[in-house]
């Protein structure tokens, strides 16, 4: 191996690192270091001075190793490895020091200790890179044609835009049907357009496109793989069908909430509904006209919000009511997200039950009434056909009992009047939010996904890249992904087929260095460590283990248990760990 | 059918958009009228609910652009004149002159440390100040300096300290014309100066701020170095009020729409606040609490439960200055216990109206495209083809398309939707 020379650039982000961390001094301290012929700061290493200056350096001096001392890897190593190639450098010969989430934004009120540990940080990054190594990333071919799973709007929005662009695409519907949840509403808000207005031509243009294969009734059973070479099988009735695909856009939908037997007397009193199941009544001509009908907001959403008032400003008798609420009140099942269309969902059909019925009352208690964007405007026709909406508080939520013919009552504490009032209606409508399948747990650990906090599938960076999924090659579109609505959902799913587009239009696709090693002198084919990888990397071929380097993520499992110690980590191989650890230890 | 796109404003939108395009193998355009790509993005401190430090998540968005092979960076330039249908389009693109030459300025910035202008910064929303010769923000790209004529007082210190040699006070405009398969709008959006608000006392009342100004105090990199100081006298503030909905959800100003995303950053500016100084009060006065979408309502919750952020509903009537000491009263119903009352504060944050880019109207006649009353663009169909506009070829994304839900997600989603679109057209002719 040539003689290492690194040179060292310390950034101050700003203040992000400057205002706290003494960046000169850290600077002057790395130019001490062995094998550091060259140690700079820079106000921001990132950007394109900081890049040029990386690049300059590195010819004047004849660097053959970069440590950038700044942030995270996660957002800046692919800039700084590229800034390498781009200075004739192997990208795997740069090593980089965080000292900003690691150092100045947790030691924000300790300059000197943080100055100390960032020259630590930045010894230990320059004891790593004396010992780097160039390295490959292979090349794999990628199969120009993709699975969409699920045949929602969604699904078939983003299987019509890829096959349009000239690709293959499978889609795998579990249900007899097309169409998702969407063909189960009646109208669409806010143009009242009935749902197969929408949903039919979307089906048609899916259904009568030639790069589409749809298998309706299909089961997934199995995925395995990886980006540009998934293998998937599944049944379609008794048929096993198995395929080759490249890429995957997960669009499997979401739940309508279905509320605990009890819960505002949903599924104990008959005339307490869901909101869907209005829609099919209305759809269906199965509601006679009402006198009264009343909806409540965020049933089964917006769970755990604690709102603490201040008891002083209230009156005595609406604290004290307040104060049993909260002492006495159960638990409540359900989300604690916002569900972000039933606000909307349910001012289109009050507005339905006004224009069939002009006569009917309708109430809808609501504690924030979220109608963004130009859905004001929709909430504003709602008010004007005399839709009312009651502000309740969800800590003293609406009592619901029996009452003489046929009606319910419902007490409330109405905020903006002060007082309980109490309505005699024909129907109570439950908005209940949308929410993830319990199936999705399976298909998350079939497709190596994870699923967020809120139980549905989540992204890779919920700013930058809200299609991508954390598995490279596979994507999600829609409702899967959280609550939608529809032009949201189309949205989405035409930003996956983009996504997918790009991975099968290049058809080759450079893989991950960072792979495991075998040294097959030293294996003996125990078989540890293809029982052990979570990605099905290994294989023992001929007695010894082979690497599959596309699936290998690099996660050390393997290396880390082999008994022979014949598997090394490339890019983390025990010299450049343990020369980190020594000058973490030599003060 | 060219197989390449014009991308109109590189905002985060139009930054992702070209980024797909262009992996997707599509020679792209992207042509920015002000002196660095980044848009509103670059602007933000954190960005909600993950709180992302903004310009580093963007900045490397940015540099890729840069570097990419298929993108072609057109800053300062504007697009005068477009003709053709989709698959062919004549674009006729007009270069602004820097009197600077982007070949080469190496952005050391001694012709700024030298020029004797000081004007107010819009990039800090004129909470601080650049020169004539500025570079508008450290992470700009390119960085190249750019001289405002408007406010040179063509002294030439400028071009006498340029060591490169750069500065060139004669340049001219450069027309360009651009043969492009489709186009992307992407121009964004403007915030509503409330001046007309005068109840609130915008422009009179030092300490009356926008979000965006806020914005600019909240970060590292704006004119306090991340301090939030009041302007009135550059004191720490203790008590902060937000006012939601101002001028939105409002037909008395013009916008009757809810601009989507003011009570999600003001949750998340209120938050900062307290993270900054936590024994800091701060108020959030609100209409209905719009924190709609993935993660948002979990971080209201948070922050009114661990930050003990206070959340008001009320729409305050008036807000009062102490004259002497410039600090402000709100007057406001209390609707939740129905009692009028009044809030003595340091500072108010008013988050006003979203609206489009002043010269969208006039780009619409450009393009051929409809806009709304407001100025937004209008979608061919708006439920199932969002992106559309009425003429093939051209698709809009992020906030020029209206509020939609308006936020960065949102904006990359319909980026790519976008790219989606015009890659269905480029690669098999679909129109």
């Amino acid at each position: 191996m040539e003689e290492p020379r690194i040179g060292v650039f310390v950034c101050h982000c700003g203040i992000n690192i400057g205002g706290v961390v003494n960046v000169p001094e850290v600077v002057e301290y790395a130019k001490t270091l062995p094998n550091v012929p060259w140690a700079e700061g820079n106000l921001y290493t990132c950007s394109e001075a900081g890049l040029s200056s990386i690049k300059d350096a590195v010819k004047k001096n004849g660097l053959n190793r970069v440590v950038v001392a700044s942030c995270t890897p996660r957002t800046h190593e692919p800039l700084f490895r590229s800034t390498c190639e781009e200075a004739g450098l192997n990208k795997y010969l740069f090593e980089m020091a965080n000292i900003r989430e690691q150092c100045s934004w947790v030691h924000s009120h300790e300059p000197e200790e943080a100055t100390t540990k960032a020259k630590d940080i930045v010894r230990m990054a320059v004891a790593r890179a004396r010992w780097l190594e160039p390295q490959d990333e292979p090349e794999v071919d990628v199969t120009d044609s993709a699975m969409v799973i699920g045949g929602g709007i969604s699904g078939l929005m983003a299987a019509a835009s890829l096959a349009t662009q000239g690709f293959k695409v499978h889609l795998v519907e579990k249900e007899p049907q097309l169409g998702g949840i969407t063909r189960r509403l009646g109208k669409i808000y806010p143009t009242l357009q009935d749902s197969s207005e929408i949903v039919d031509p979307i089906i048609k243009a899916a259904t009568s496109n030639e790069n589409i294969q749809i298998y309706t009734s299909a089961t997934l059973k199995d995925v395995s793989g990886y980006v540009g070479n998934f293998k998937v099988a599944f049944k379609k009735g008794t048929e096993d069908v198995k395929l080759d695909v490249g890429t995957i856009v997960l669009a499997s939908g979401a739940l309508n909430y279905e509320p605990p037997k009890g819960s505002f007397q949903y599924g104990v009193l008959d005339k307490v509904v869901t909101q869907l199941h209005l829609e099919e009544m209305l759809a269906q001509g199965k509601l006679a006209e009402p006198e009264r009908v009343l909806m409540i907001q965020c049933v089964g959403s917006r769970t755990g919000e604690v709102w603490t008032y201040e008891l002083s400003d209230m009156t005595q008798s609406f604290a004290a009511r307040l104060l049993s609420k909260i002492l006495g009140a159960k638990k409540e099942e359900g989300w604690p997200y916002c569900s972000k269309i039933c606000c909307m969902n349910a001012i289109k059909n009050a507005i339905r039950i006004k224009e069939l019925w002009p006569k009917a009352h309708v109430d809808i208690l609501f504690s924030d009434l979220r109608t963004y964007k130009e859905y004001e405007d929709f909430y504003r026709k709602a008010r004007a056909m005399e839709v009312k909406f009651i502000r309740y508080i969800r800590e003293i939520p609406p009592e619901i009992t029996e009452a003489p013919d046929k009606k319910l009552k419902v007490a409330v504490y109405d905020t903006l009047a002060g007082v309980e009032t109490e309505f005699l209606c024909d129907l109570v409508v439950l908005s209940t939010p949308l929410c993830p399948s319990k199936e999705d747990v399976m298909l998350a650990r079939m497709l190596k996904v994870p699923l967020g906090p809120d139980g549905f599938f989540m992204e890779a960076h919920p700013k930058l890249r809200p299609v991508d999924c954390q598995s490279d090659g596979i994507f999600i579109a829609g409702t899967a992904c959280g609550p939608r609505d529809i032009p949201e959902s189309i949205i989405s799913a035409k930003a996956a087929a983009a996504r997918a587009s790009i991975l099968m239009a290049n058809k080759k696709l450079k893989t991950e260095a960072l792979t495991a090693d075998v040294n097959t002198d030293l294996c003996i084919g125990c078989g540890l460590c293809e029982e052990l990888c979570p990605y099905g990397a290994h294989k023992i071929e001929g007695g010894k283990s082979k690497t599959i380097a596309a699936l290998c993520r690099g996660c050390g499992v393997c290396g880390a248990d082999c008994p022979r110690h014949a598997i090394t980590m490339r890019h983390y191989s025990d010299r450049q760990i343990l020369a980190q650890v020594e000058a973490m230890m030599a003060k | 059918m060219e197989k390449s796109a014009l991308v109109i404003g590189a905002g985060i939108a139009g930054i992702q958009a070209s980024l797909d395009l262009a992996n997707r193998g599509v020679k792209t355009y992207l042509v920015e009228k002000s002196p660095s790509i980044g848009g509103r993005m670059a602007q933000l401190d954190k960005t909600f609910p993950t709180m992302d430090c903004s310009i580093c998540i963007l900045a490397p968005k940015m540099i890729e652009c840069f570097r990419h092979p298929n993108i072609e960076l057109l800053t300062y330039s504007e697009v005068k004149e477009v003709h053709g249908s989709a698959g062919d389009f004549t674009v006729k693109v007009v270069k602004k002159p820097r009197y600077v030459q982007a070949d080469k300025c190496v952005g050391c910035g001694t012709c700024a440390d030298h020029c004797p202008v000081e004007l107010p910064n819009e990039f800090d929303s004129g909470m601080g100040i650049r020169k004539a010769i500025y570079l508008p923000f450290p992470q700009a790209v390119p960085r190249v300096y750019t001289v405002d004529k408007d406010h040179c007082l063509d002294c030439g210190l400028c071009k006498s300290v340029c060591n490169a040699q750069a500065v060139d006070l004669e340049q001219q405009p450069v027309e360009l014309e651009l043969h492009v398969g489709g186009i992307v709008v992407a121009t964004g959006f403007d915030v509503y100066e409330p001046l007309r608000i005068t109840s609130y006392g915008y422009g009179r009342y030092k300490n009356v701020i926008t979000a965006m100004q806020l914005e600019r105090l909240l970060s590292a990199s704006g004119p306090t170095g991340g301090r939030i100081m009041r302007p009135s006298d550059g004191r720490i503030p203790r008590t902060v009020a937000f006012l939601q909905c101002v001028g939105s959800r409002d037909q008395r100003f013009g916008y009757p729409y809810c601009s989507s995303i003011c009570c999600k950053y003001a949750v998340k500016d209120a938050v900062l606040i307290k993270e900054h100084r936590p024994d800091s009060e701060v108020y959030i006065f609100y209409i209905d609490l719009r924190v709609f979408g993935k993660g948002f309502q979990e971080f209201a919750n948070r922050a009114k439960k661990e930050f003990g952020v206070k959340f008001v509903r009320s729409s305050p009537g008036e807000i009062r200055e102490d004259t002497e000491t410039k600090d402000l009263t709100l007057w406001y119903e209390d609707t939740l216990t129905r009692t009028v009352k009044s809030l003595k504060v340091d500072l108010v944050v008013l988050s006003a109206a979203l609206m489009p880019r002043s010269d969208s109207v006039e780009l619409a006649r450009i393009l051929g495209i409809d806009t709304d009353r407001f100025g937004f663009l209008v979608a061919s169909d708006s439920l199932r083809h969002p992106v559309d506009t009425q003429v093939p070829g051209i698709v809009g994304c992020g906030y020029c398309l209206g509020p939609r839900t308006g936020d960065i997600p949102d904006s990359v989603m319909q980026a790519g939707a976008a790219a989606a679109r015009l890659s269905e057209i480029l690669m098999a002719g679909s129109v």
